[in-house]
């Protein structure tokens, strides 16, 4: 199944992923890609009919919280990483067009 | 020959719940506050923090699924929706695609009787399906910066929970899908779950139209479109998107499934679309969240909190008040009027006269001051005892409605008020002798006109004397102390 | 104390010496800090170390020491963290150039769970970065080498912490493990490392890699310590949705120098091809010896073993893809400059951020995610991790704990490993199921080859099955140092 990652496939990945790779890294990604791809085909030996898919490997179920507030003002915490930052909000290069 | 073509709807709309809490974090949702005060590691993704799901969430998720027909999803799971966007600190937002929590349901609606309908009635009542409704996290909110033509970020919406509730597509008009969002808003209103209000973007809808050849069994292509903010928007939007999609087809051009942006102002939509955004979701379930199993134990205690709605509500008050059917249909059109009907009754004063003024000044003020019943700030106490003190005579009607302005805008105690402004009536028979002689005497020509046979004339000396005493007189007791004099 | 035999102390010994006042927590700081001197330069087993903090800190928890405020076995213990786990006000780098400059602004709960029994923080440990990886080759910040012989790789990718332990920079140290990034480093340094049952430690302030598998553990010099340490780390946290209530976590309660009639089974399929004739006849060596001093030892089939990396590799970098999208440039750690418009500004900061391994597996993850390829891969691979954990539940109706190797060899030279990527992941065919199927399992010493590179032995238990595994790696330890 290893031939189904072209270019387009990487460039594709890409977008999604919101990775750019160079030339060469494009090359080395389809093929380690394809080799992956291979192993994992393996899967396809095992009959899996009537197995669930398994998640949470233990049936833990309902963990909530109450809706009782539990944090203050922690914006200075917040925007305390920000590598760009402008009147308490975090600066990207602008989205509208 | 013209073709003719018939408008499919499905609408995708996402109510922000009225919980203290964001939905995975302790952080409020209240609204203002400086930008990103409403926020901590987890609705801004810092790296290491983990979500846990707000139990209230899920109650609201579950009343709205039980009020609009649902089967409750007993073992329902959230999923991650993977996308880049600023607004979503972790680029994905934790929602729900493969196990939501209501599914199969649907509201009933009216609508005017349309052509082809057999039904003699000016009305029908129509069934619009819910396809499901899912909990989901709400975005952050961006903001252009003018000046360094940049785009800033605030993440104080950011995990404030949704519910997003997909219809089927079972509407055929912009009439059907006001009708459709009306009847959704009164449910989740009666619920408390929200306050749905378009314009603050508590309660947003997605249009999902396509447009076919009537008679055809396949929906044609359709369209999203997002941004409508408002009924009228919405309403445009569908007549301006149906028009579109239709002078494709005439013109032999398909129609592309894509994401639209309707711009109200210019009254026309855009394509969102950009080769960056492959719309290729990638979810799966989310490893942080452990399942949601519902019991029924848990179903009952929901079901059981059920509030009275609109047509029990409608019912009831056709036996218990008697106050006209029309002044019913409003007053239930509005949960938070509807409650303040109920609570100044309950305090003692007469339901007619609780509703005249619901009616009168309340949708004068309303409408002056372009708000919804959902904005109404006064108190039924306050509304009770302003019509304790007109029924007792203690002040007049032109006092009590310069008494209810303040009384609407500010939420003042109307007693409190017109003992501090000194607007009781006054009912000292003495001051009111002698100021009604003193009109008397400073209007010969009325006086004349009176005697003359001119009853009119005798409104003009009730003015007058009104006037003298600065509003504070009962009219009834001035006409009656003046006929005595004249 | 002289400062070389301070350091030859377990960190029990250490905890019950500074009580007795034998020693003072600043002077065991200080004699790690001297070691740290020693031999850092030739290990790099650190990204960050805070001498002045470590040694301020140390010193505010000799007082409460001494005034009675903390008593516990770890306090006054100088610890070192995976580089993955937040730490206020210290950096946090996951061994990455994308968080570069990243200081958290809370703990980890199992960091803060040392600081509150006074275990001190000396610093944060070298890893793969984002823990992926199994050589510790893979961080922004330089490879660990192995104290045991520097030409060799510490493992990974908790390589630093395992290292930082053998080295004797610190007394014991926190790792993680996805696949095996605690146990294998333990295996390849010589020290004792667990990874517990899913959900025994809390996953908050652990920067995620594969959420389903990713646990925090010990990595230590006994397993005493081993015991001590994750009754110290476990917790149940209302702030982890996946953290698990238990009441059995007074793992130290199970060191006791007893295998008589302990089931353990050896699985026939972890001694097949691939695995390194020295190593496996110094695991089944310590099988031999538990058997010796009354445990039933017998081999069976447990099946499924090959598919296990596929699985782990499908389910680790889906999550992982998901996980790391956070890393955009916006919040914290790494932008690029020269970015023109948003789209840009992501993939640049992203291509530049992340290492060719993280790149490499996010790319994987992406893909078996994508429209069309989930439910053939995604959803295939969560099938068979319900076969896997079948086949181990079956295997634990048999046995108190399953015995074999951590790895198939020991550490590889530097540079050998990282070529081909499917050579390096089939490293972790061991350890890779325990953590598709939630279980504990511990890496002890059991030996070591030709080379004088140390061997690991594994013994995997069933969910909150610790405490056999401790009484067993325990028992062998103890018979081990008696020579028999």
């Amino acid at each position: 199944m290893a031939n189904i990652i072209t270019d387009e496939t990487i460039e594709y990945v890409g977008i999604l992923a919101k990775l750019e790779l160079s030339g060469e890294e494009k090359e080395a990604a389809k093929k380690d890609m394809g080799r992956m791809l291979d192993y994992i085909d393996k899967l396809g030996e095992l009959d899996t009919t009537g197995v669930e898919p398994m998640s949470h490997v233990f049936p833990v179920q309902n963990v909530f919280r109450e809706d009782e507030a539990t944090n203050g003002d922690e914006s200075e915490k917040t925007l305390q990483n920000a590598p760009e930052e402008k009147d308490n909000m975090f600066v990207v290069p602008k989205t509208f067009e | 020959m013209a073709k003719e073509y018939e408008t499919v709807i499905g609408l995708e709309v996402h109510v922000e719940l009225a919980t203290k809490t964001k939905i995975f974090c302790g952080c409020s949702t209240a609204f203002g506050g400086r930008p990103n005060s409403h926020t901590c590691p987890v609705c801004t993704g810092m790296p290491g923090s983990l979500p846990v799901l707000n139990k209230k969430v899920l109650e609201y998720a579950v009343a709205v699924g039980l009020a609009t027909n649902c089967d409750i999803t007993r073992y329902c799971k959230f999923d991650r929706k993977n996308y880049f966007y600023p607004d979503n600190p972790q680029n994905y937002q934790i929602s729900q695609l493969y196990l939501p929590i209501c599914r199969n349901g649907y509201v009933e609606i009216e609508t005017e009787g349309t052509a082809g309908e057999t039904s003699g009635e000016t009305t029908r009542t129509k069934r619009i399906g819910i396809h499901e409704i899912h909990m989901e996290e709400d975005a952050g909110k961006l903001i252009h910066d003018e000046w360094e033509d940049c785009t800033l970020v605030d993440y104080n919406r950011s995990g404030v929970p949704l519910i997003e509730i997909v219809s089927e597509p079972d509407m055929r008009s912009a009439e059907e899908v006001i009708a459709y969002l009306e009847k959704l808003r009164l449910i989740i209103q009666y619920l408390g779950a929200s306050d749905c209000k378009l314009q603050e973007g508590s309660m947003r809808a997605d249009v999902n139209l396509s447009v076919r050849e009537v008679g055809a069994k396949e929906f044609g292509t359709r369209t999203e479109m997002k941004n409508l903010n408002s009924f009228r928007a919405i309403a445009r939007a569908i007549e301006g998107e149906k028009n579109r999609q239709i002078d494709l087809l005439e013109e032999g051009k398909p129609v592309v499934q894509e994401t639209r942006r309707w711009d109200d102002a210019k009254e026309m939509s855009y394509a969102m679309r950009s080769k960056e955004d492959a719309q290729d979701y990638r979810y799966f379930p989310d490893p942080d969240l452990v399942p949601v199993s519902i019991s029924e134990e848990f179903l009952e205690e929901i079901r059981s909190r059920q509030p009275e709605f609109r047509t029990e509500k409608k019912k009831r008050y056709k036996a218990e008040f008697d106050i006209p059917d029309y002044d019913i249909e409003i007053i239930t059109g509005s949960k938070h009027m509807a409650d303040i009907f109920e609570a100044a009754v309950e305090l003692g004063a007469q339901p007619k006269k609780v509703s005249n003024w619901l009616m009168g000044e309340t949708l004068r003020l309303l409408k002056e001051k372009e708000l919804d019943p959902e904005d109404i700030r006064f108190s039924p106490n306050h509304l009770a005892k302003l019509i304790a003190l007109t029924d007792s005579k203690a002040i007049n009607s032109t006092v009590a409605k310069e008494v209810f302005e303040v009384m609407f805008a500010e939420d003042i105690d109307p007693e409190q008020y017109v003992e501090e402004k000194g607007l009781k009536t006054v009912n000292d028979e003495g001051a009111l002798r002698k100021t009604v002689e003193e009109v008397i005497a400073a209007n010969p020509q009325s006086v004349e006109d009176y005697h003359n046979g001119k009853e009119k004339a005798i409104g003009f000396l009730v003015g007058q004397t009104m006037k003298a005493m600065k509003g504070k007189a009962d009219p009834a007791s001035v006409n009656k102390m003046l006929k005595e004099l004249l | 104390m002289e400062k070389t035999e301070l350091l030859a102390l377990s960190a029990v010994e250490l905890g019950r010496a500074i009580r007795n006042g034998e020693t003072t927590a600043v002077e065991a700081m200080e004699a790690v800090l001297a070691q740290v001197d020693r031999t850092e330069s030739q290990y790099n087993c650190y990204v960050t170390l805070d001498r002045e903090d470590a040694l301020k800190r140390a010193a505010e928890v000799q007082k409460k020491i001494e005034t009675g405020e903390l008593t516990g076995p770890l306090a006054g213990v100088p610890v070192a963290i995976k580089d993955n786990m937040c730490t206020e006000g210290m950096l946090t780098t996951c061994s990455s150039k994308i968080l570069h400059n990243f200081v958290p602004t809370f703990s980890s709960e199992a960091v803060l769970n040392l600081e509150k029994a006074g275990a001190v923080v000396i610093g944060k440990t070298n890893m793969d970065e984002f823990a992926m990886g199994s050589t510790t080759e893979t961080s922004a910040y330089g490879v660990t080498r192995n104290p045991r012989n520097p030409e060799h790789v510490p493992g990974g990718s908790s390589g630093g912490s395992a290292a930082a332990v053998a080295a004797e920079e610190c007394y014991f140290a926190l790792g993680s493990d996805t696949g095996g990034s605690i146990r294998q480093p333990a295996s390849y340094c010589g020290v004792v490392g667990m990874k517990p049952t899913y959900g025994t430690v809390s996953r908050y302030g652990l920067i995620a890699y594969g959420s389903s598998l990713d646990q925090i553990g010990p990595l230590t010099k006994t397993v005493e310590d081993c015991a001590v340490v994750l009754e110290t780390i476990a917790s149940h946290d209302t702030k982890d949705s996946t953290s698990l209530n238990r009441e059995d976590t007074d793992f130290s309660s199970a060191l006791k120098k007893d295998v008589q009639g302990m089931r353990i089974g050896i699985p026939r399929d972890y001694f097949g091809e691939g695995l390194d004739a020295e190593v496996k006849d110094a695991v089944l060596a310590a099988a031999d010896l538990l058997k010796a001093n009354g445990a039933i030892v017998e081999e069976f089939d447990l099946s499924l073993v090959e598919y296990a990396i596929p699985t782990y590799y499908t389910i680790a970098a889906a999550e992982a893809s998901s996980n790391l999208e956070r890393f955009d440039g916006i919040k914290y750690g790494y932008r690029a400059e020269d970015a023109q418009g948003l789209h840009q500004m992501y993939k640049k900061t992203r291509s530049q951020g992340f290492g060719p391994e993280v790149k490499r597996r996010i790319m994987l993850g992406s893909f078996v995610l994508s429209s069309g390829y989930y439910d053939a891969y995604y959803l295939k691979a969560l099938r068979v991790k319900a076969m896997i954990k079948k086949a181990f539940d079956q295997a634990f109706e048999k046995y108190d704990c399953i015995l074999g190797p951590v790895s198939p060899t020991t550490a590889p030279k530097l540079g050998e490993s990282l070529s081909d990527p499917i050579k390096m992941y089939l490293g972790d065919i061991y350890t890779i199921s325990v953590n598709l199927a939630g279980l504990p399992g511990i890496s002890v010493p059991c030996g070591t080859d030709s080379k004088g590179l140390p061997i690991g032995l594994q013994l995997i238990g069933d969910c909150f099955g610790e405490k056999k595994l401790i009484q067993t790696a325990y028992t062998f330890e103890q018979l081990r140092k008696e020579g028999k």
